[in-house]
């Protein structure tokens, strides 16, 4: 009953750590990892007198997001301080936007439920500073504080509360995470917090207008902890609401070892971040020609190269979908089906299937593939030559895994190429036939499916080698005579 | 070791600069002079938190050696002073609080740096106004500064140990900073000459921060030419600081020579009214007479707004202020209180114990206008305001190339007078406020006394015509001499 009658409403804001090689505000480096505070200088600090000034990298990558997402970029955005006391915020401010943001009145589309396209809209997204870390262990009656991160430039993504279930929501979330590795704008890696979300959720009664009362659930770092917790948070709501209670306005945190969320502060304990402009920055202004430039720059999206896929190559919609999900894999793919004659489609399931087996197998990126896309194309070649079957393709690709050589030394050194020629194919047919006469009197009675065995058996006599098709057609010719 | 029969301490930047340059006597010579008379004088004035007398001398000697290899700086073994207010690398930079007393900055503020370049030797550091929140220089953590005219006076504020010590001959010239008449109200009171450029000439970027949008560094000297010699250095864009402007540094010192016929000063009713000490206005009145002579007409101008300058300052500065000193919260740098037994009895007890109460009232008045329910009442009215203010400024140098008025509306006051009246303190910078709201170049030049306590006339032009006010104050002090008047026991 429960889920017939309650309608979910989530919207998320997303933070996506942005791929400069320096800091929004300062000149130090943002690699991830290193000992703490080495990455920290005077203006990441805070110290008396320093101020920042914009990395510009910033502003561009924005204005890519923005027009990926078909969004308005702001001709002048402003930053402003969030006003807040914590010793992992060196200045006791946040450089974050307020009133004016980059970006605003951004979409993008997802699949719901019903298999149905559906648009989610992108309130904004604006540019602002990371905070450092506090660490505790290991540290006895003490905290630690690592400033590395702070001012790491981070692109808030906010979304409408356009998003209707947990699924829904893991698919936007999904989708911008591709879209900002399309971009290259950010690496997308979720385990060192460099993409994360928080998650604002409230239930209301079917047809009712009026939102209920929401949660927030912050900080969610994987696309399982995303869809678990909100989930989580949903049945929450339902319950208490079902139970007579109220909801009531808060911030909550997942835990992932529980599985349940947890009050963390609620609204009458919310800070008053006593936002004003940044008074030591000046607005960033855009120009139209800027953004047109970004424009013609921008590299084709998700959504394109899924259309184009399909177009250009033949390949299934579901196929191209996937091979699209990411662009290095997609860039694979293309470099592969234009080496090689085979049909895009057997490219494709390759790439798909026994590639993205073994990758995953091994633990590795597309970019770190033991097999490349050239000597892969060179293995497919030789299945579209006839050189060897599909099924011996698969003995070929796990040797050039292995590090054995190209597709050619492989099947030279094992010595895997079939069998083509008629008068071998005839002598293996004539043996499997004079070997069975009883199937060969049922087969010829009309028990046509035993065209089956026949073929197993020679291609066992020929330990695969045998073209199928040839075989099939032998084998045919002769059982019909 | 004298220069035509005058000491040393009595010259001005250019006597002593041609000095230098003929040999009369070395920068090594100089630096210890002053230093030997900033150690008889300092007891009393307070002038100095901190006196660099190693570092000084470790320069001046650097300073002699490139001029003997023809390297010499444009102010090549001259003597300053910097604000406490500047960052100086390997030297205490406590912005005059108690927060900081601990504090060596790793590095030097760009002012620093460009005046070292130049060949500047620094002689110390310069009490102030805690944070440059104060008129009388009665905030200090580190005491007040006594005027040099009347010891139980004050110097005026938040740059009162530069003006005193610039006054008193310590030094013939020091860096100020000026967001609401820092620079100039100082000046006026000690008789020196003090210039607050335009918002964006000089780099902000090391200068401890109190309202980021208002604050200005500029100098105080006691002759315009070395006014103008100071800021040619200290001009210029900075990568480091976004505010400040990439517009091209003119020839101050080149430019003070010409004559101001058919200069239009412009003359503001509002500041000649009932608040001002009549005798002061008296001697404003006969400084514009004197620019009159030289050739300026005057233009009465209307500033419809320019009343509404000290409230709208007194919301936008503590508003800035309150986000800027967050910084000083215990954890990184500064006081620190001790046995804080959690986070926030830490925040507390070290602000509570670093702050003096000006500093907190100003964090607090401003931690209240930015406040959720009041923003738009207060801060955002007030730019409302402050862009009223300077669209006034801006019809007004349609029609004039100056405006000109008084720096302070009174002479220097007693020292404890007005500590507990912070309204009527805040009213000391009546007539300033206005130019850095606007963020428009300002200068006060001594221009005669009242009860044997200097006054001084306020200049203001337009965005970058800081030559204009150079000039202006140059030629007034060619025929004047109230700037040579020492006060009598400095001389």
């Amino acid at each position: 009953m429960a889920a017939a009658y309650w309608e979910v409403v989530i919207g998320l804001e997303i933070h996506a750590q942005l791929a400069t090689r320096s800091k929004i505000f300062s000149g130090a480096s943002t690699a991830y990892g290193a000992e703490p505070n080495t990455q920290a200088c005077l203006v990441d600090l805070g110290y008396p007198g320093v101020l920042p000034v914009l990395n510009e990298e910033v502003v561009h990558m924005a204005t890519m997001f923005g027009l990926a997402v078909n969004a308005t970029v702001a001709p002048r955005s402003v930053f402003a301080r969030k006003n807040y006391f914590y010793p992992d915020l060196p200045k006791g401010y946040q450089i974050s936007q307020f009133e004016l943001p980059i970006v605003e009145h951004g979409e993008l589309h997802i699949v719901d439920a019903d298999g149905n396209e559906k648009r989610i809209g992108i309130t904004r997204a604006h540019l602002e500073e990371d905070a450092g870390k506090s660490i505790h262990e290991g540290l006895d009656r003490y905290s630690g504080i690592d400033l590395n991160r702070a001012g790491t430039p981070l692109l808030e993504i906010v979304s409408e509360p356009d998003l209707s279930s947990a699924k829904e929501a893991v698919a936007y979330m999904r989708k911008i995470h591709t879209i900002v590795r399309y971009l290259g704008i950010s690496d997308g890696n979720m385990q060192e917090g460099s993409f994360r979300c928080d998650a604002n959720v409230s239930v209301r009664p079917q047809g009712q207008e009026a939102l209920g009362t929401r949660a927030e659930i912050k900080n969610l770092n994987s696309f399982r902890f995303v869809e678990r917790a909100i989930n989580f948070e949903i049945e929450r709501q339902i319950e208490l609401i079902e139970d007579g209670g109220e909801v009531v306005q808060e911030t909550r945190l997942y835990d992932s070892d529980k599985d349940e969320t947890r009050s963390m502060r609620s609204k009458e304990e919310s800070h008053d971040y006593r936002y004003f402009p940044d008074p030591d920055l000046l607005p960033v202004e855009i120009s139209a020609e800027y953004i047109e430039t970004v424009r013609q720059q921008l590299p084709e999206l998700p959504d394109a190269k899924q259309q184009r896929f399909v177009e250009q190559y033949d390949l299934k919609p579901d196929d191209a979908a996937l091979l699209t999900a990411s662009r290095a894999i997609a860039d694979f793919f293309e470099e592969a089906a234009a080496a090689t004659e085979a049909k895009p489609q057997l490219v494709a399931n390759w790439v798909i299937g026994d590639l993205s087996g073994a990758l995953n197998r091994d633990g590795l990126e597309i970019g770190d593939s033991k097999v490349s896309a050239v000597a892969l194309a060179g293995m497919l070649t030789r299945i579209h030559d006839n050189t060897i079957s599909g099924k011996i393709a698969k003995q070929v690709f796990e040797a050039m895994w292995d590090g054995e050589g190209d597709a050619d030394a492989v099947i030279e050194s094992k010595g895997l190429k079939q069998i083509t020629d008629n008068s071998a194919i005839e002598a293996a047919v004539d043996a499997v036939i004079a070997a069975n006469p009883g199937q060969v009197s049922e087969y010829k009675a009309g028990k046509d499916k035993l065209i089956g065995f026949f073929v197993g058996q020679v291609m066992k006599a020929t330990k695969g080698q045998a073209n199928p098709g040839q075989v099939n057609q032998v084998l045919k010719d002769k059982l019909s005579d | 070791m004298s220069s035509g029969g005058e000491q040393l301490y009595a010259q001005s930047m250019a006597e002593l600069a041609a000095g230098l340059e003929q040999g009369d006597f070395t920068s090594v010579e100089l630096a210890e002079s002053l230093l030997a008379r900033i150690g008889e004088a300092d007891a009393k004035l307070n002038a100095f938190i901190t006196v660099t007398v190693d570092e000084a001398l470790a320069a001046a000697a650097n300073a002699d050696k490139a001029r003997a290899a023809g390297k010499a700086g444009p102010l090549n073994g001259l003597p300053i002073i910097h604000k406490d207010i500047f960052c100086t690398r390997g030297v205490k930079t406590t912005c005059g609080s108690r927060m900081l007393d601990n504090f060596v900055a790793p590095y030097d503020a760009t002012v620093v740096a460009k005046l070292a370049a130049a060949g500047a030797v620094v002689l110390g550091k310069s009490n102030m106004d805690e944070f440059a929140m104060g008129s009388s220089n009665e905030t200090s953590y580190f005491g007040p500064v006594r005027n040099p005219w009347n010891l139980e006076y004050s110097p005026g504020g938040s740059s009162g140990g530069s003006s005193a010590a610039v006054a008193a001959r310590l030094a013939p010239a020091a860096t100020g900073t000026d967001t609401g008449g820092s620079i100039r109200q100082p000046a006026a009171l000690t008789g020196t000459v003090g210039i607050k450029p335009t918002y964006g000439r000089v780099s902000r970027y090391g200068m401890i921060a109190f309202a980021s949008s208002l604050d200005q560094a500029g100098v105080i000297t006691r002759t315009a030419e070395d006014a103008a010699r100071m800021l040619g250095v200290m001009a210029g864009f900075d990568e480091r600081d976004s505010t400040s402007i990439d517009h091209p540094v003119p020839d101050y010192l080149g430019g003070i020579s010409q004559s101001i016929e058919g200069l239009r000063v412009g003359i503001v009713r509002q500041h000649f009214d009932d608040g001002l000490d009549p005798k002061c206005g008296e001697r404003v009145k006969e400084a514009i007479a004197t620019l009159e002579s030289l050739g300026a007409t005057t233009v009465e101008v209307d500033m419809p707004n320019i009343d509404l300058s000290v409230p709208t300052y007194y919301v936008v500065a503590p508003a800035e202020c309150s986000s800027n000193l967050s910084r000083f919260d215990g954890v990184r740098f500064g006081h620190r209180a001790e046995d804080a037994d959690d986070l926030l009895e830490l925040y507390c007890r070290s602000r509570g114990e670093g702050f003096g109460d000006e500093v907190k009232r100003r964090i607090m008045t401003g931690t209240y206008v930015l406040s959720a329910g009041y923003y738009d009442a207060y801060y955002l009215k007030a730019q409302q305001v402050r862009h009223l203010i300077a669209d006034d400024f801006k019809k007004a140098f349609a029609d004039v190339d100056v405006i000109a008025g008084p720096t302070s509306p009174t002479p220097a006051f007693r020292l404890g007078d007005k500590i507990d009246d912070p309204i009527t303190m805040y009213l000391n910078d009546i007539y300033t406020i206005g130019a850095n709201l606007a963020g428009l170049p300002g200068i006060s030049v001594p221009c005669g006394f009242v009860d044997d306590l200097p006054v001084g006339l306020h200049l203001v032009a337009a965005h970058f015509a800081e030559e204009t006010l150079l000039r202006c104050a140059y030629q007034y002090q060619q025929h004047t001499d109230w700037h040579k008047a020492c006060p009598e026991d400095y001389q």
